[in-house]
């Protein structure tokens, strides 16, 4: 497959598919509540609505207010380039892409936090001080894994240290340690993606919310970029789990592969559904130990190998 | 030739503040002059850096100089020029930056001394990084920190200021005794004053340890590690913005040079030296930028920064020595070019921080973060250059911070594939710098937020105001290399690639080192993000106009009446972070609880010293001051016959030793 | 299967310890020692088939760190209403890193311990440490009495796997009296910490530094 080919297959996967996981997300937990709950493609119809609205715009903002929205969709697009998707090979690879990879992450949330600060809304900015606060934990977490995939694979770039053949060899071979390395991975997305335990994104309490209330003041195609950015964030880090999972039995055809990555992008969504619905939310100051605990996991992992 | 462009470039720069001396207080004359002078120097420099890069060998220059033991010999090789580059840019930028920011006319009493010390900094440092002989460079060494002392203490009148700038002498002359022991012992090695070639000493010799731990204590006060760094924020916060810019963005990189040149002496040192680095430089690096998110006065806070930098630096060193003990020539290839391009990187962007800090300054009239807000809208321009600085020193893409991090995270996987585990484990510090970079991201989105963002908390952030040309013309200038050094990072490959040979390392290690690091890619992924930002910016504007737009109120959850004292303070962002690092910081809070279902007046605040120099070093120098005026009160009597006892019992005493000497021999 | 399960074994035992090092509630912290319990109870039969003395130690421990003391520790927690341990004097996060470390510490130590050659890489010996090692961080850094109780049972699951190890040599009698040892202490220690729960009225240890003249 030629290049452009790949580049327009996976940025397609992408944009098209992202929007299902907060649908299956909000149906799963509508079953365990009992409600029929909105319709899987509902974040496809708020993102027509929200295009065609005028946005309100606080006289106390200025241009880094828009920065925010643009680099939420920007950022896990040019991240997503680096990932592979199941059978389809990341079409931007090089040693050391893993690192641009986790600190574009860090451009998006400069950006994301400086917007909710440029409301000069206390709230925002309680929610801004909370999302580096916490975020600073993460780092270091997904960077032991990295470490950790990158001493099994021999490579630093993630095409080589997801790609499916590797991980076949590496599963039977040190299964615990990318057990320990799965575990703090599936922690970090949740995290990251202002997920419960660590953020609950449906609280309608500004005191109690991390991410969601950064963008109380965005509205109309502005805020239909943050959603579709976070649907889109959502798919890419959800995606080094699901790639770090697939099992090791796998078909070698692509297109099998690729289908496999899809249904595990979505059983992801159907598993955060539930730890949604089963768990609640931490209090605030308990988030750091969670965070550190992962990444101890992590770096506990990273010791056995290097032994 | 090349030789002679550098030596005259140093000089102009040396007496750029001369003929300022010469001329009346009030005149402007002597500021153009001096500013003429730099633009010179640097134009000289710049042109030898370029020779020197074009030599195929490091070149040398000895001219006759009638000193015992000394011979004024220069050289400049790869690593000089890593350092010669940004002291010739950030001097020339500081100088024209400076004749706004400090005009001989508004400051005719201290404008000249300024002007003339400004220029020896320069010079001196220039020839720091080109001398080649132990003597000349202990000379222009001590001219360095003279001149930074008197540039510290710019106003003396102030009492804060000359106590900041004791606190940097006492530091820096503690280094240089280091030094000059260190100094003698390399001398003894080598049977001579000049320095030798890299990898010529053995460094399993037995004083290459003590050697080399005393150049890490001399140059590390120098560069502001971790427990050595007590006369940073004081003098950092003390000086005018374009003479702290170019003590922290440069003169502090002395002492890196200092031991990048003498680590590069020895061939296959022990493990312990780059351990030793990768430990302080991570503990400078982590505690450095939680101080900072702790501190309030911006000038502190960026002068805790540096400390941070130097750490990320000295983590880099600490990867390209291990690798050299270990013989792994693509770890110290990958260590090196990472501490190496950081030191250009942090050069500009910390300039460039400072650079703005003194914009808002200059137009508000204070240092704390908690008075401004809202600068963004009255001074669009330095928002715009600060946020550039900002996301460089963040270590972000597609600026140039980021780039050298990248690099040193490259080593540490370098080092973590490896199979002997003493180096493996070395990959365990990669994390810290993770942990570095997310917390300097909350640090600049406090500064950043709180300063630009949200509305004016005091009436002199109301009427912020641009800066003048020379200000920003000079900003802007530095703005265009952190953008290009990110956006198209090959351009210094050839400069790294020199250093990296120029450090004694084999021949293949540098082209090694950039298969590995292959920095197009980092450009084609910025072009990505950047063309994807730019669509995205098309179609939102386009919206915009298609869609009516309205102006409404910030949100305030309900709450009609929200003033701009009830946005987010620097305190209460930072306290989540200062809280978690409570165990390093020792923060001072003084908040009262809300208690009860109507609460009355209550207040937080936090303030955070230095643990090193506010809890330790200064009570422990009173505590010593108090026993010696305890002991000269014992001693003092005032009665002549004591005085008299003194002398006997002395007499007695020197009698005494001579005899038991005497006996000895 | 028997290798696949001494390999999983280990990091579930070594998790549960971190996780009691973590946690703040007390229930979920009972309940993770007997889970850890139970699991290391299944050690003598992974390492030495099904025999009698293997069952006999397994069903043992199964019984009295699985069920019979975790149970005697919730009533004494329901009798004596407490439910979370108190901030101790370094935190919980330190516990944890200082817990990791020691773990990471006892895996890479057990490689340069003198070993009978067929334990060499096994995960047995370092299991065995790091959760000695839990146990001690437990004992050392809590303040409550009860979860100095759990810091012991966790020190003893350690020593259990010890001596699964070595259960060929060791008669079978010795591993009863530690079991039965055990059994006696918790009781001991259910008493005590009533008698002190009726002089305070707290079950802080704290207090009990009162009593070093």
């Amino acid at each position: 497959m030629n290049l452009l080919s790949l580049l327009i297959l996976h940025s397609l996967l992408l944009l098209l598919l992202a929007p299902l996981l907060p649908g299956i997300i909000a149906k799963t937990k509508a079953f365990f509540g009992g409600r029929k709950g909105a319709p899987v493609l509902q974040l496809y119809f708020d993102l027509n609505r929200l295009r065609r609205k005028g946005m309100v715009v606080s006289p106390t903002t200025s241009w880094i207010f828009f920065v925010g929205p643009l680099l939420a969709v920007a950022v896990p697009l040019t991240a997503s380039l680096m990932l592979p998707f199941g059978g389809l090979a990341a079409p931007v690879r090089f040693g050391g892409d893993a690192i641009l990879f986790v600190y574009l992450f860090g451009l998006l949330r400069f950006f994301t936090a400086s917007a909710a600060l440029d409301t000069g809304s206390a709230f925002e900015g309680m929610g801004a001080a909370r999302e580096v606060s916490f975020s600073c934990l993460a780092e270091p977490a997904v960077l032991l894994v990295l470490l950790l995939l990158g001493r099994l694979a021999g490579s630093f770039s993630l095409q080589q240290m997801l790609a499916p053949q590797q991980l076949a060899v590496a599963w039977p071979a040190q299964g615990v340690t990318l057990g320990l390395a799965l575990v703090t991975l599936l922690v970090v997305v949740l995290a990251e993606n202002a997920r419960i335990p660590v953020d609950d994104p449906n609280t309608h309490l500004e005191l109690t919310m991390i991410h969601e209330v950064m963008v109380l003041d965005h509205s109309g195609p502005a805020l239909g970029l943050i959603e579709y950015g976070s649907a889109l964030k959502l798919w890419v880090l959800g995606g080094l789990v699901v790639q770090l999972s697939l099992p090791p039995l796998l078909p070698t055809d692509l297109a099998a592969t690729t289908l496999l990555f899809i249904a595990g992008q979505l059983l992801l969504a159907l598993l955060i559904g539930i730890i949604e619905s089963v768990m609640a939310r931490l209090p605030l100051p308990r988030v750091p130990a969670l965070l550190i605990g992962s990444g101890l996991l992590a770096a506990f992992g990273l010791i056995l190998i290097l032994r | 030739m090349t030789m002679n462009l550098l030596l005259t470039g140093a000089l102009l720069l040396l007496v750029s503040g001369v003929p300022g001396l010469l001329l009346s207080r009030a005149s402007g004359l002597g500021e153009r002059i001096a500013l003429l002078l730099v633009a010179a120097g640097t134009v000289c420099g710049l042109t030898g850096v370029a020779g020197v890069l074009r030599s195929p060998v490091p070149l040398l220059l000895h001219l006759p100089w009638s000193m015992p033991g000394g011979s004024l010999s220069l050289s400049a090789d790869g690593v000089a020029l890593i350092f010669l580059l940004p002291i010739f840019i950030i001097s020339f930028c500081g100088a024209l930056y400076g004749l706004g920011y400090w005009k001989q006319a508004e400051h005719q009493r201290n404008g000249r001394k300024l002007r003339f010390c400004y220029g020896l900094l320069a010079g001196s440092m220039a020839l720091v990084v080109l001398a080649a002989n132990a003597v000349l460079f202990i000379i222009v060494w001590e001219l360095m920190a003279l001149a930074g002392y008197f540039l510290i203490t710019t106003e003396d009148d102030k009492e804060p200021v000359r106590k900041a700038g004791y606190v940097y002498f006492a530091a820096t002359h503690l280094g240089t005794a280091a030094l000059l022991v260190m100094f003698v012992l390399l001398g003894q090695t080598t049977g001579s004053l000049d320095f030798v070639k890299p990898q010529s000493l053995d460094g399993t010799a037995p004083l290459a340890g003590l050697i080399f731990f005393l150049a890490l204590l001399g140059f590390g006060s120098k560069a502001g590690f971790m427990p050595l760094h007590l006369w940073l924020p004081g003098g950092h916060g003390s000086a005018p913005s374009h003479v702290s810019a170019i003590l922290s963005g440069v003169m502090i990189k002395t002492g890196i040079y200092g031991i990048v040149r003498v680590a590069g002496f020895y061939t296959a040192p022990p493990a312990w030296w780059g351990w030793l680095l990768l430990v302080i430089g991570t503990i400078s690096g982590v505690m450095g930028v939680a101080y900072a998110i702790a501190q309030h006065d911006l000038k502190r806070l960026l002068a805790y920064h540096s400390v941070e930098n130097i750490g990320i630096i000295g983590i880099g060193l600490g990867l390209a020595l291990i690798g050299r003990s270990y013989h792994l020539p693509l770890l110290t290839g990958l260590g090196l070019a990472g501490a190496l391009l950081h030191v250009i990187n942090h050069s500009l962007f910390k300039s460039l921080l400072f650079y703005t800090a003194g914009a808002v300054i200059h137009a508000t009239g204070t240092q704390e973060i908690d008075r401004y807000g809202g600068l963004i809208k009255s001074m669009p321009k330095t928002a715009v250059l600060f946020v550039g600085a900002a996301v460089a020193i963040c270590g972000l893409p597609p600026l140039n911070g980021f780039v050298s991090e990248w690099l040193i995270y490259l080593g540490f996987f370098q080092a973590v594939q490896h199979s002997s585990i003493g180096v493996a484990l070395s990959a365990m510090f990669a994390p810290a710098l993770a942990l570095i970079g997310g917390l300097a991201v909350a640090c600049f989105v406090k500064v950043f937020g709180i300063t630009f963002l949200g509305n004016p908390r005091t009436e002199a952030a109301r009427h912020g105001h641009e800066a003048p040309a020379s200000m920003w013309l000079s900003m802007s200038l530095i703005l265009l290399f952190c953008c290009l050094l990110g956006l198209i990072p090959w351009v210094v490959q050839p400069l790294l690639r020199r250093a990296i040979l120029d450090w004694g390392t084999e021949l293949h290690t540098a082209a090694a080192t950039f298969a590995v690091a292959r920095l197009p890619w980092l450009s084609i992924a910025a072009s990505v993000l950047l063309l994807v930002l730019l669509l995205l910016f098309g179609w939102l504007n386009w919206q915009r106009h298609r869609y009516p737009q309205q102006r409404g109120a910030t949100w305030g959850c309900g709450y009609q009446f929200a003033t701009e004292r009830m946005q987010y303070t620097a305190s209460s962002f930072a306290d989540t972070l200062v809280s978690l690092f409570s165990w390093g910081l020792w923060p001072q809070k003084h908040d009262c609880k809300v208690l009860g279902t109507m609460p009355t007046e209550s207040h937080f605040s936090s303030h955070t010293p230095d643990l090193v120099l506010d809890r330790m070093v200064l009570p422990l120098s009173t505590h010593i001051a108090q026993a010696c005026r305890w002991l000269r009160r014992q001693l003092q009597q005032g009665i002549i016959g004591i005085y008299l006892l003194y002398m006997g019992l002395a007499v007695a005493g020197l009698l005494a030793l001579s005899s038991l000497l005497g006996g000895a021999q | 299967m028997t290798e696949q399960l001494l390999q999983l074994l280990p990091f579930a035992v070594i998790l549960l310890g971190f996780y009691v090092l973590a946690s703040q509630r007390l229930r979920a912290c009972v309940e993770a020692v007997a889970l850890q319990g139970a699991l290391i109870s299944c050690y003598p039969l992974l390492l030495h088939g099904f025999e009698g003395q293997a069952l006999m130690l397994s069903g043992g421990a199964l019984l009295l760190k699985g069920i019979v003391i975790p149970l005697m520790l919730l009533r004494a927690m329901r009798k004596l209403q407490i439910e979370r341990e108190i901030e101790s004097l370094i935190g919980f996060i330190p516990t944890l890193v200082v817990g990791v470390v020691v773990a990471a510490g006892a895996f890479l130590f057990a490689d340069t311990l003198p070993l009978a050659l067929e334990h060499h890489h096994s995960l047995v010996v370092p299991t065995a440490l790091a959760t000695m090692g839990c146990g001690f961080l437990l004992i050392i850094t809590r303040r409550k009495a009860l979860t100095q109780v759990l810091g012991y049972l966790v020190l003893e699951n350690g020593i259990y796997i010890f001596g699964a190890l070595i259960s060929k040599v060791l008669p079978a009698m010795v591993e009863a009296g530690v079991l039965l040892d055990l059994l006696v202490a918790v009781f001991i220690m259910g008493i005590v910490l009533h008698q002190i729960k009726r002089e305070f009225s707290t079950l802080d240890t704290q207090p009990l530094t009162e009593l070093k003249e």
